[in-house]
């Protein structure tokens, strides 16, 4: 049971971990790097959770599973449109709009909520959103055993990016823009548009993250919390996977197992045994990943020209 | 009449704020010959291939191909036209297969899905006929520069571009290397390829070109048929005036040990292993001891651990009886060491400081400098730099208080050489002293060496010109993979013999 559980969580977590971490890898095969992921996401479970809630108990499961993606995935994309306008054609530090992005996002997701709540009743001043009713159609039961319909289209998202990369000359001209954007751009192709395909997938991706990591489990989410540094998690994940969808599923893998671990540790006997404290557990994702960087970050092989704005002028 | 010409040029000008890049400049490419374009650095040879190319838009005159006139807006019109270009810096992507590079751009699909296959066999097909091997499936990243220019060269024949501009090709290669190109490119020109060799070596140009146009300054100067010529006419043309190829010098009195370097080790910041490795030699005075080798052998790491810029792993350096394994740079600096730097943007000189300041970087801490309270004092600084910019002939725009930044190249240079040969060293390490500039001020550097020697000091000349290294050097160490590989005598060996034992060819044991 506990072990089903266990499972359970991983595949969730795993899957949440990978979609980001496989927007953050198209972003940065494109040559920019996008610490923005924490605020896309956020942006994406605003969307999703926004629209469970208003679709609410009469519609039919498949439309609710259709809006919500639709929904979380266009708030992603907009919301990282962000980074591709001011670091791309603006040509400003990457890292810094990434933060700028993540600091905004936690803040307009508590406004918009704690406004829309307050327009309901003015004594609820939280920024939660429940999304109970709505949620309940993303999910597959068998038997005991549940799983999102989320996870399968992380699956499906997966095999699709890895074909997209190495597969279509889409995926040949982007990371040569990652790597040589001088060298891409004197073969024809234009380096801007890639960028900015690059960071609108990363937008797709990252919010369809979002929405799955608050389904993940709970039914009503604080958004004051933003989404409690996955967005991070998940940029560990695409350098401990080297930058390839492969290797990233793998780590999403691990680090998702791990972060399951802290959900359902009780109902295992002999972890319980060891009576550590719950937050010990729920640690361990953030500490893994700090050890997983300081061992694999000198020998990772990131895109080259990642994080300098591309000036067709410098040549 | 125009229809024997490829590509014809006429009357282009091309202004920037300032000045006049390209000014009524023609040029007519006829169909499979091999046409070179000569000049000294800034004659404008750059823009008038930017022109052609569609990195830029002239103001003035016109371009032809097969004698209808075009217009070139971007790189894709001049692509479409059947124009290619393998630029001085490769435009590869490293981590890419050399197939994957040259379908780059223009890659076949099927339903979306890329088909190698077809375009590999195509590319196999062109290798064999033009003698460019290549394997396909090997990254760029571990293949030798040689063959990462076949991989440009084949991505125009891929395109069936049928004008070729050869941008500075042979900087970069080999003794061994060069003449094979030379070979490729006359058999591209055999099969009807019209080929624009830009490159200020003569030699090169007088081996293979049919045709040869001179730019000076901007303007066009002339152009003429390779057999009716010799080196020393196109010299003429391309200076301006006459120009000495080999270096004066009388016979090399060398004198007591200057440096002394046993078993150096220094590690690379590029991979794991030592750079240079178990590395021994002493440099005399009156010598100037030369050390040859293709680039990125360890050279620089070589210099860097000489002269304090990284600490040495294992070893000894001994300078006039000094130990200075673990001296700090600035003490080496003092008790007799120069330093003409190979990056001498980087390490060099400060950009954003003035001439002036430049020029005493290295003893503004000196009573003649700086007060006892730790002023400077501006007017000794003044009148130093005053007295090295007249020595030295360094020319800018507003003399001392010039900033560096906005200096030529040449200038420059002659700054950082004022200042290290002011300082009267005994060792005068150079390290690639005239990479970039142009005849007249290689021909200055050149005799300012030989006059260090002269006047009894050592000298260490790091050079990856062979030319340079044979009309300079009294002695010379080949480096390769950061080990010392042989010791020659330059009155006695040939390019031949080194290129050898730069490529790793060859090797014998050489006691220090």
């Amino acid at each position: 049971m506990s072990f089903l559980l266990l499972v359970q969580y991983t595949l969730i977590f795993a899957s949440v971990l990978m979609l980001v971490a496989l927007g953050g890898c198209f972003s940065e095969h494109s040559g920019v790097i996008n610490l923005g992921l924490e605020g896309i996401m956020v942006m994406g479970a605003l969307g999703g959770a926004l629209a469970m809630k208003y679709l609410g108990k009469g519609t039919s499961a498949v439309v609710v599973i259709l809006v919500v993606v639709l929904v979380s995935v266009l708030s992603g994309v907009i919301y990282s449109s962000l980074l591709a306008i001011a670091s791309i054609n603006f040509k400003a530090d990457q890292t810094l709009v990434g933060t700028a992005m993540n600091m905004l996002s936690a803040a307009l997701a508590t406004v918009i909520v704690k406004s829309i709540n307050m327009a309901e009743n003015p004594d609820n001043v939280s920024a939660t959103v429940e999304y109970g009713i709505g949620k309940k159609a993303l999910l597959i039961n068998i038997g005991s055993f549940q799983i999102s319909y989320l996870t399968i289209l992380a699956v499906i998202l997966l095999v699709v990016s890895y074909i997209l990369l190495y597969k279509t000359k889409f995926g040949l001209r982007l990371m040569a823009c990652g790597e040589h954007p001088q060298a891409a751009d004197s073969v024809g192709i234009s380096v801007y548009k890639m960028c900015w395909a690059g960071v609108l997938i990363s937008g797709f991706l990252g919010g369809l993250g979002g929405i799955a990591y608050i389904t993940a489990g709970v039914s009503e989410w604080k958004f004051e919390m933003g989404v409690a540094g996955f967005g991070f998690l998940s940029l560990a994940v695409m350098i401990f996977g080297q930058w390839k969808p492969v290797n990233i599923a793998l780590a999403a893998l691990l680090f998702g197992f791990f972060r399951a671990l802290s959900n359902v540790y009780s109902g295992f006997d002999f972890l319980a045994a060891l009576h550590l404290p719950g937050s010990v557990y729920n640690m361990m994702p953030y500490i893994i990943s700090l050890l997983v960087l300081a061992f694999t970050s000198a020998n990772s092989r990131a895109p080259k020209a990642e994080g300098i704005p591309y000036d067709k002028g410098q040549r | 009449m125009a229809e024997e010409y490829a590509i014809e040029m006429r009357n282009i000008t091309k202004r920037f704020p300032g000045i006049v890049a390209n000014d009524n400049i023609t040029l007519q490419l006829k169909k499979g010959e091999i046409h070179a374009l000569l000049g000294e650095n800034g004659a404008g040879k750059s823009t008038l291939m930017s022109v052609l190319f569609g990195l830029y838009q002239a103001e003035e005159g016109s371009i032809y191909k097969d004698g209808k006139e075009v217009h070139i807006k971007d790189p894709n019109d001049a692509n479409d036209l059947g124009i290619g270009m393998v630029h001085q810096h490769f435009k590869l992507v490293q981590c890419f297969t050399v197939l994957d590079n040259i379908i780059l751009g223009v890659e076949t699909t099927k339903n979306g899905i890329l088909q190698k296959d077809e375009a590999k066999k195509k590319i196999m097909e062109l290798s064999d006929k033009y003698g460019l091997s290549v394997d396909p499936d090997a990254k760029i990243e571990d293949i030798t520069v040689g063959m990462q220019q076949r991989t440009e060269i084949l991505k125009m024949l891929y395109r069936e571009n049928d004008i070729l501009i050869f941008d500075e090709p042979t900087a970069v290669l080999t003794p061994g290397e060069i003449d094979e190109l030379m070979e490729i490119m006359k058999g591209l020109a055999k099969e009807g390829k019209s080929i624009l060799f830009i490159s200020h070596k003569l030699n090169e140009i007088m081996a293979v070109a049919d045709r040869c146009t001179v730019l000076r300054r901007g303007k066009y100067i002339g152009t003429v048929e390779i057999e009716k010529t010799t080196k020393e006419e196109l010299s003429k043309m391309m200076v301006g005036r006459d120009v000495k190829f080999e270096v004066d010098k009388k016979p090399a009195e060398i004198g007591e040990t200057i440096l002394s370097v046993r078993d150096m080790t220094v590690a690379s910041k590029l991979h794991k292993n030592n750079a240079v490795k178990n590395v021994s030699f002493d440099v005399h005075a009156g010598e100037v001891l030369c050390i040859a080798g293709i680039d990125g052998n360890g050279q620089t790491e070589l210099v860097y651990g000489l002269t304090g810029l990284e600490p040495v792993v294992s070893g000894n350096i001994n300078l006039m009886g000094r130990d200075i394994t673990k001296a700090s740079i600035r003490e080496r600096s003092t008790s007799g060491m120069s330093h003409i730097p190979e990056d001498r943007q980087k390490h060099g000189l400060v950009l954003d400081y003035s001439l002036a300041y430049n020029l005493i970087l290295q003893r503004y801490f000196g009573d003649e400098f700086s007060t006892k309270g730790g002023f400077l004092k501006q007017g000794s600084i003044k009148a130093y730099a005053d007295r090295l910019i007249e020595k030295y002939d360094v020319r800018s725009g507003r003399g001392a208080d010039t900033l560096v930044r906005s200096m030529s190249g040449g200038n420059q240079q002659k700054a950082i050489i004022a200042r290290e040969l002011d300082k009267n060293p005994q060792l005068l390490i150079a390290v690639q002293p005239t990479r970039g500039l142009d005849v007249g001020a290689i021909e200055y550097i050149h005799s300012q060496l030989i006059a260090q020697r002269d006047a009894g000091h050592a000298v260490l000349l790091v050079s990856l010109e062979l030319e340079e290294v044979f009309s300079v050097s009294d002695r010379i160490l080949v480096m390769y993979e950061g080990e010392i590989v042989g010791e020659f005598d330059p009155k006695t060996t040939t390019r031949e013999e080194l290129g050898l034992y730069m490529s790793g060819a060859k090797r014998k044991e050489v006691a220090a």
